[in-house]
């Protein structure tokens, strides 16, 4: 099986499972970035064909929320909150420093393919503020100094 | 039939009735961007706005989305109308500086360009009225050009900017757009819109090119007639 | 038909109860996101372990959140409720010997109050929540959310018992009518009159929606709620659902929010292992069932004709609402969208009745209201309220007032729709009405506290960036005004505003308010003008003299070191990324202003407060 055409048979499951329909339309997005780390031409095209939707519809949707990326993402996502707490703590002088520290800026990925940087509008965590989430884990009040160590511990964790 | 008042006029219309018609139809001005008679109604474009009062409470309104209603009483040119379409018309003035139709509609309404807004250079004559995306979905039915992303990134046209699969050529999108953003040359037996380049079919009669055999061979597939009836133009059936 | 309707959760409740009677012993131990963050499941993880190594049969119970988000880990031990923060894994041991074994106890661990230096047992003695009134947030602490059977102990599913055994779906609007319960969401409409428009209007099938999407930066109540207490918000959309005639509803979640969608998936799915949602709810022949959708990343889904684009799967754009969605709502099918908040309230008023419920709170503004009060603020957290309290109380006799000792400038409330309350005011009491009248709003809760180091400029500056973001581009005033209001911001905070800006900002928010197709355009102007209103010597600061008062645009600011403070330890120069500082060791150093980003990190490094921001 080619490449393209596994990715349009995981897509054709990922819609069935959710009924087939194209109000799932959000729904089958997230499943499909969740099992390709971002949403590929071919999912998207084969996600129109399975739903009976217009590719137009559906890259539409995929454009318009910012939760979905076209393009492949980084092995650790870091995601910095910008919510009007964090905003209020610091949280664009931190956005500098991993944007330094990393050497991209959001929406892009480090050349490694180790970490895709994206800032988010609060995650709901404002007492621990200035908050970053890597992956799934949540790290609260966040200075500069800890940045670094943040991302070398993730570097030596991947290394494992 | 209901009965309502414009700019101090007693008017009526039947029930159903969208404003905009009402109101033109008593001969009141009333400029619209986004309106088009082809397609469905979206209220983007703002510039056919008017104040109107119900009871006690007076909103804005776009006259293109809102039904007449018995005892509604309706201005046309209030104050705050009247800012309504001048911002407007600023703003879309220094998004497509180049567009002479929006150049035209200013001048008209007086409306000069607001000398703080940098003018953009990168969004051509858009306006993003949407007629062309819906012309495209509902009346020629093949949804080939959609809006993506969105608020000031919003732009029209193909999934990732290449070529459409489903584009027939046809032109309607061009034929709605009210700036002439949309580019389509025809140059000999080519058509080129959208990225991608068609083959026009000659008419049996008089030989010119008149539509690109995808279009035809789309309507075929539509409506059961078979190609060799599709091959003439309009002006020789 | 109706037989055990009402005494089925009774009777569940009862069964119960014999397992946890108001004695009983237990350690609750706040497991919110927040919590989480700070390692809470670690502690939980070590309280088990231990008690199981001292031999005690004491069982461990991961709540929702508490509220107090300031001291998490929160451990609560009961029945006596002493309440230890800041708990790490290092504590558990002396937890579990001296408190849960024997009672005693750990002072260390309490609050301590920061200025009488006095420590506090309980809850009900410390500042943060004593003038709380936590009818619908308090159960969070009492409840482990992934089990419904502690929902059931504090009376879960009694009001739905109740509803369809004795109620019409009339008397159930009258009742909520009664009560005066306003949407909790931010517009603050009559949730009755909404459920009257549905149940009246012609369609089929309706809908009935929790909008779980809180996209206000800075507010997590709703959060806080559908992760602590799912069944409250199921429950109430149940009674909803019954009361307009619908047998469908859908919870609409931030994607930000994975531990909501997870809680709420586990709630649905025993509530309807245990017949109360599904087919012939309790033996009645109501039938009733939930959906799950999440967003993805759009604040403009919270309104709601786009939330209801997003369900029907397509892009969040919103339409213009000449047409109300109780009749043409989900699918063009009358539809009751309530916040989150809103739907948790139904069965609290079901349950106590209308008349306790109207006695609490202001004339226009009924019951309770959670607020996330956070920012620079000695207690972040979540409090709830009655309409009515004032902006002080909550800011300083809740809030313990600013942090690091520096004086308040402005609370923002109402999120991005929302403006700025100075000082002055701050007196007010806190209802719908009352801060519309001062040019804010209540909006969803979130209520940031700002002092004299926040700039008034850049905090507008910060919400329309926001809002420009988040415009999904439909409508020209918006999308194009919205975007040049930001520019202009950008300019003033960049030291390159112009005389007449203001006016200008003020003009284009009166066309942006009015000709803006939803409400996030129509109010994107309220941070500008409020902040316009009450700081205007700021705005004309940045554009006149160049200069920003309180520190924070770095266009308009230089730092410097203190020569009397500065012991030339050299760790600026470590850290500075454009090689700005310099120094000899042990002598004072100097900063480069033309290569001084004014990124902060020498500020965040130094350890003698050297340097200064002009």
């Amino acid at each position: 099986m080619t490449k393209a055409s596994s990715i349009a048979a995981t897509t054709k499951k990922i819609v069935k499972k959710h009924g087939g329909g194209k109000s799932a339309m959000i729904a089958v997005l997230q499943d499909i970035q969740e099992t390709f780390n971002y949403l590929p031409k071919e999912a998207l095209k084969a996600a129109a064909q399975a739903m009976k939707v217009p590719f137009t519809r559906v890259y539409e949707a995929a454009t318009f929320y910012t939760a979905f990326s076209l393009k492949p993402r980084g092995k650790n996502i870091v995601k910095i909150c910008t919510g009007t707490a964090c905003h209020v703590r610091g949280a664009s002088t931190l956005q500098d420093k991993f944007e330094r520290s990393l050497c991209i800026k959001p929406g892009e990925m480090t050349p490694d393919g180790q970490f895709s940087l994206e800032t988010v509008n609060c995650v709901g965590a404002c007492a621990l503020g200035p908050v970053v989430v890597i992956n799934t884990e949540y790290h609260g009040q966040v200075t500069m100094a800890k940045v670094d160590k943040i991302i070398d511990k993730i570097k030596q964790e991947g290394a494992q | 039939m209901v009965n309502l008042t414009v700019d101090g006029k007693n008017i009526s219309a039947p029930k159903g009735t969208m404003l905009l018609e009402a109101i033109r139809g008593a001969g009141i001005a009333i400029p619209t961007l986004c309106a088009h008679e082809a397609v469905s109604r979206s209220g983007a474009c703002r510039l056919c706005v008017v104040e109107i009062k119900k009871g006690n409470r007076t909103r804005i309104v776009t006259s293109c989305l809102y039904a007449a209603e018995d005892g509604l009483i309706v201005e046309t040119k209030s104050q705050r109308v009247q800012n309504v379409r001048r911002l407007v018309m600023e703003l879309l003035l220094a998004r497509c500086p180049e567009s002479e139709v929006l150049q035209k509609m200013a001048k008209e309404m007086s409306v000069e360009v607001q000398p703080r807004f940098v003018a953009d250079s990168d969004k051509g004559k858009c306006v993003l009225c949407r007629s062309c995306v819906r012309v495209c979905e509902e009346v020629v039915g093949v949804s080939a050009i959609g809006l993506f992303s969105r608020g000031s990134q919003k732009t029209v046209g193909t999934p990732y900017n290449e070529k459409s699969d489903v584009c027939i050529g046809c032109g309607a999108c061009v034929y709605v757009c009210p700036t002439g953003h949309i580019e389509m040359t025809s140059t000999g037996d080519k058509r080129k819109i959208w990225g991608r380049t068609f083959r026009m079919q000659t008419c049996d009669k008089c030989g010119k090119y008149f539509a690109p055999v995808d279009q035809l061979k789309f309507i075929s597939k539509k409506t059961g007639v078979p190609m060799s009836e599709l091959t003439v133009c309009t002006e020789c059936r | 038909m109706k037989n055990n309707s009402d005494t089925q959760p009774r009777q569940l409740k009862d069964d119960l109860k014999m397992n946890y009677g108001p004695n009983k012993k237990f350690v609750a131990i706040c497991a919110g996101t927040g919590c989480r963050a700070y390692g809470s499941l670690k502690v939980k993880e070590a309280l088990e372990v231990e008690l199981k190594k001292q031999n005690m049969n004491v069982d461990v119970i991961a709540t929702g959140c508490l509220g107090f988000c300031e001291k998490g880990p929160m451990v609560v031990i009961h029945p006596d409720k002493y309440f230890y923060q800041s708990v790490k894994v290092a504590d558990v041991p002396e937890i579990v010997s001296k408190t849960v074994a024997k009672g005693e106890v750990i002072s260390r661990l309490l609050y301590r109050h920061p200025d009488t230096k006095k420590t506090m047992f309980r809850e009900e003695d410390m500042p943060f929540y004593k003038k709380q009134l936590r009818v619908v947030f308090g159960s969070n602490g009492m409840i482990d959310p992934t089990k419904i059977d502690d929902y059931l102990v504090i009376n879960g599913y009694q009001a739905l018992g109740k509803v369809l055994s004795e109620m019409t779906p009339e008397g159930v609007i009258n009742e909520v009518k009664k009560a005066g319960l306003r949407g909790r969401g931010g517009g603050g409409f009559h949730t009755a009159v909404k459920w009257e428009g549905v149940r009246k209007a012609a369609g089929e099938p309706k809908y009935v929606i929790a909008n779980g999407d809180e996209g206000d930066p800075g507010a997590y109540m709703d959060r806080s709620l559908m992760e602590g207490n799912p069944h409250s918000i199921i429950e109430g959309m149940i009674i909803g659902g019954y009361a307009v005639g619908a047998h469908e509803g859908y919870i609409y979640v931030r994607n930000e929010y994975p531990l909501a969608v997870t809680h709420l998936n586990i709630a649905i799915e025993a509530a309807r292992e245990a017949g109360l949602l599904g087919k012939n709810i309790l033996g009645t022949d109501f039938s009733f069932d939930i959906h799950i959708n999440k967003g993805a990343g759009a604040f403009v889904c919270g309104e709601s004709s786009a939330l209801f684009a997003s369900i029907e799967g397509r892009a969040g754009e919103p339409r213009a609402k000449y047409v109300h969605a109780v009749e043409k709502g989900l699918w063009d099918k009358p539809t009751v969208l309530n916040n989150v908040e809103t739907w948790a309230n139904v069965p609290l008023i079901i349950n106590r009745g209308a008349d306790w419920y109207s006695s609490i709170g202001t004339e226009g503004s009924k019951g309770t209201k959670i607020f996330s009060l956070v920012g620079k603020i000695r207690n972040t957290g979540l409090i709830e309220v009655p309409m009515g309290t004032t902006l002080y109380e909550i800011i300083y006799d809740m809030g313990g007032g600013i942090t690091n000792g520096r004086k308040f400038k402005a609370v923002q409330t109402g999120g991005p729709s929302g403006g700025c309350i100075p000082e002055s005011l701050l007196d007010i009491p806190v209802d719908f009405d009352k801060l519309y009248e001062v040019g804010s709003m209540m909006g969803s809760g979130g209520m940031i506290v700002m002092d004299d180091k926040s700039c008034m400029v850049d905090v507008a500056r910060y919400f329309l960036a926001f809002l420009k973001e988040e415009s999904c581009g439909k409508c020209v005033p918006c999308r194009e005004g919205v975007r040049r209001m930001s520019d202009i911001l950008e300019d003033i905070c960049a030291g390159k505003g112009t005389e007449g800006d203001i006016d200008l900002l003020e003009d284009m928010s009166k066309a942006i308010a009015d000709g803006s197709l939803c409400a996030l355009g129509g109010s994107a102007p309220n941070p500008v003008l409020s902040t316009i209103k009450y700081f205007r010597e700021e705005y004309e600061a940045h554009i006149k003299d160049h200069r920003c008062p309180a520190g924070v645009c770095k266009a308009l600011i230089t730092y410097s070191i203190d020569p009397e403070r500065c012991t030339g330890c050299g760790l600026c120069i470590k850290v500075c990324p454009t090689q700005a500082t310099s120094g000899e060791k042990k002598k004072a150093h100097t900063i480069d202003n033309n290569k001084c980003t004014r990124c902060g990190a020498c500020i965040e490094s130094c350890k003698f407060e050297a340097i200064n921001v002009k």
